[in-house]
């Protein structure tokens, strides 16, 4: 769909015609959007800053997906498993090695996205389902790994607790500032990210920063190859793009955002073992790309909007489920996330295939066109 | 390394083997007719089971073992055939992502609504074979002096000798009747199946029908040894692999690939070798058996992307 625009609204640069946020009220409402968010610990309640948190660190996971599935069309059942790569990674970093959580956030998404190229090997030779099943051995065999092999480091099935992440500044003038409390035991004053109302700026910064570079990825030339892959592999190759290195590229950077997006779990929960992360939550990642709309930059943030809170109702239902029917009790939390899921996804994959984000398109056009139909 | 157990291992994991290559084939079964690969078949093998136990048991409605089966048996196909119609056909001509996600949508649905029906607890599947009794067989050749004896439970081998029954059933009614053979011709082209008169929804509930009493019998058969409760689907999981390994067109590459997963599965499970590997790396292998089966597919994907018996695409990648 043509981007629809106001009458006047010309662009007369080149800096214009690239510009995302084209009109001062665009910069006002983002600014004010994320004045909301950035304030939320102030106003809202615990559980919907932790909310707000883990949705924020899902949207970054499904993100990454995208740039795999979205627009170079390989499907990947393995996002977990790189997340979980990318959480065990920077707490081991931290915690045996003395790391700090800046360098090790990284280092993670590093050492996720390398473990990404290896099970991404397969993308050369099949793709569809056999790839589907390639992804999946990821997730098989990573968890496993977590379980049974190097126990002295990773303690097995238990799994590790995380550290929390601090940020040190000097002490001047015997002072702390900036909000930092004096830690006689560092010598330093120290911010710590200890409490989803704390860890909520760390969520909210990287996700500012994966948005911008998964946006301006998708209309990049690396982008524009990837979707041409997408589109038609044979033309692609014709056109110069070696299939190979972009289909690994595409593997490496979306398992670089799991890698960040596991770190930040692991550091927000604090604890990590092979079930912080499951198959399931493989598949919701799909969900919820699928629900918010494949292949474009607002899918991620709003299917994994969705698809959480559709979690979170599912919840909130419970004690009516239980009422109606009192024999399902200890099951009916377990039985309704996934019955809530999946009927949410069934219904989106018949009905709305194209996501929430041509929903969104569609409302934005209704509403310049304002008062006309057409 | 126990020469001694490894026929003991071998020929368990060869047997165990039969019911994954049952399920398996009714993936295969699925995936010729309307190129759908089944991801909810672990779900729809729950439900079946579920459903059986609940007409076999006193808690349910008491049936006896043979009309319970039988029952289950028909819920089964009343499932897959709703399946078909109302998630699947409004699909057709989707991309494959789309379909893909609609099995794993429905596996999760089927899982939610199987614990809302049937709640979460561990149910006492009714025995079926003799427990007591394991079949011992002394092999006809020895090892350092000593016989080699391998004991056998009852059920592990009625339940291969029950899977290979079905696999042989479903041969033959492929290679013989004349639903088999519309199956097989909407496999081939779905256009030129038309185009003879074969009505190709008609197909498509048929196979999805007995995709669903494949995957109660392969669900009864585990759950006979190793009981029934919400982890039946992992089961499954040990299936796709076989598929695969075998080539997602093959029928015959189902049963060998899911014969080969059991045999690893078991030869894994050998203990006292951690001769060369060190205790620690001995006990992870020993533990591997729910990896095997990926670390064998991805092998294979890198060498046969096909699969042993899948039709060879004449295609870039």
């Amino acid at each position: 769909m043509a981007v629809l625009r106001p009458a006047g609204d010309f662009d007369r640069t080149y800096e214009q015609d690239m510009a995302v946020l084209r009109q001062r009220w665009q910069y006002i409402v983002l600014f004010l959007f994320l004045l909301a968010l950035f304030t939320l610990p102030v106003y809202a309640t615990d559980s919907a800053v932790s909310l707000v948190n883990r949705i924020g660190i899902f949207i970054i996971a499904v993100q990454g997906l995208n740039i795999l599935t979205g627009y170079t069309g390989q499907i990947s059942l393995g996002q977990a498993a790189f997340m979980t790569v990318g959480g065990y990674t920077s707490a081991l970093l931290m915690s045996e090695l003395g790391w700090n959580f800046f360098l090790a956030l990284p280092a993670a998404a590093l050492v996720a996205g390398i473990v990404g190229l290896i099970f991404g090997l397969p993308s050369l030779r099949v793709k569809g389902f056999y790839l589907v099943m390639a992804t999946l051995g990821a997730q098989f065999i990573i968890p496993w790994i977590t379980r049974n092999m190097f126990k002295d480091v990773l303690n097995g099935a238990q799994g590790i607790s995380v550290p929390v992440p601090i940020i040190k500044l000097p002490v001047i003038a015997n002072q702390c500032f900036l909000g930092t409390q004096y830690d006689s035991d560092l010598a330093a004053c120290v911010f710590r990210f200890a409490t989803p109302s704390q860890f909520i700026y760390i969520t909210l910064v990287m996700l500012i920063i994966t948005t911008v570079v998964s946006h301006n990825i998708s209309r990049s030339r690396l982008g524009r190859a990837f979707i041409s892959i997408r589109d038609n592999d044979l033309a692609a190759e014709l056109l110069g793009i070696n299939l190979f290195t972009y289909k690994l590229r595409a593997f490496f950077l979306a398992a670089v955002y799991a890698g960040i997006s596991g770190s930040l779990l692991a550091h927000n929960l604090r604890h990590i073992n092979s079930e912080t992360v499951t198959l399931v939550d493989s598949v919701f990642f799909l969900g919820m790309l699928v629900a918010g709309g494949l292949g474009t930059s607002v899918g991620p943030i709003f299917g994994a909007t969705l698809v959480t809170l559709l979690e979170e109702f599912a919840t909130v239902i419970t004690p009516v489920v239980i009422s109606i029917l009192p024999d399902v009790a200890a099951g009916a939390t377990a039985a309704l996330r996934p019955l809530v899921f999946g009927l949410a996804l069934m219904l989106f994959l018949i009905f709305e295939p194209r996501g929430l984000a041509h929903r969104w398109i569609l409302i934005k056009a209704a509403w310049r066109l304002r008062p006309f139909s057409h | 390394m126990n020469w001694q157990l490894l026929p003991q291992f071998a020929i368990t994991g060869l047997l165990n083997g039969g019911p994954i290559a049952l399920i398996a084939l009714g993936i295969v079964l699925i995936f010729k007719s309307s190129e759908i690969f089944n991801f909810a078949q672990g779900q729809m093998l729950l439900i079946g089971t579920m459903a059986t136990w609940w007409f076999a048991s006193p808690e349910g409605m008491g049936l006896p073992l043979p009309l319970a089966i039988l029952a289950a048996l028909g819920v089964s196909i009343l499932l897959g055939l709703a399946i078909e119609r109302f998630t699947l056909r409004p699909m057709t001509g989707q991309p494959l992502l789309s379909i893909i996600l609609m099995t794993l949508a429905l596996s999760q649905f089927l899982q939610g609504l199987t614990i809302l029906i049937f709640g979460t607890v561990q149910r006492n599947f009714p025995v079926i074979f003799e427990v007591t009794n394991p079949y011992k067989i002394t092999l006809p050749f020895q090892y350092n002096g000593n016989p080699i004896i391998v004991i056998l439970k009852q059920n592990l081998v009625w339940s291969f000798i029950i899977a290979m029954v079905c696999v042989l059933v479903l041969w033959v009614f492929f290679q013989y009747t004349n639903t088999g053979l519309a199956m097989r011709a909407t496999a081939e082209d779905h256009e030129t199946a038309q185009s003879v008169g074969i009505r190709i929804n008609r197909v498509f509930g048929i196979s999805w029908a007995i995709a669903g009493i494949i995957a109660n019998i392969g669900g009864i058969l585990i759950a006979t040894a190793s009981g029934l409760d919400l982890s039946l689907p992992v089961v499954v999981l040990a299936a796709f692999p076989a598929v695969l390994l075998g080539g997602l067109e093959s029928i015959p590459g189902a049963v060998v690939g899911g014969l080969v997963i059991g045999l690893a599965q078991g030869l894994v499970g050998l203990p006292n070798n951690d001769f060369f590997l060190g205790p620690e790396m001995a006990q992870a292998v020993r533990n591997s058996a729910e990896i095997v089966p990926y670390i064998i597919l991805l092998v294979v994907l890198l060498f046969r992307p096909d699969g042993l018996f899948g039709q060879k695409r004449i295609e870039r990648i």
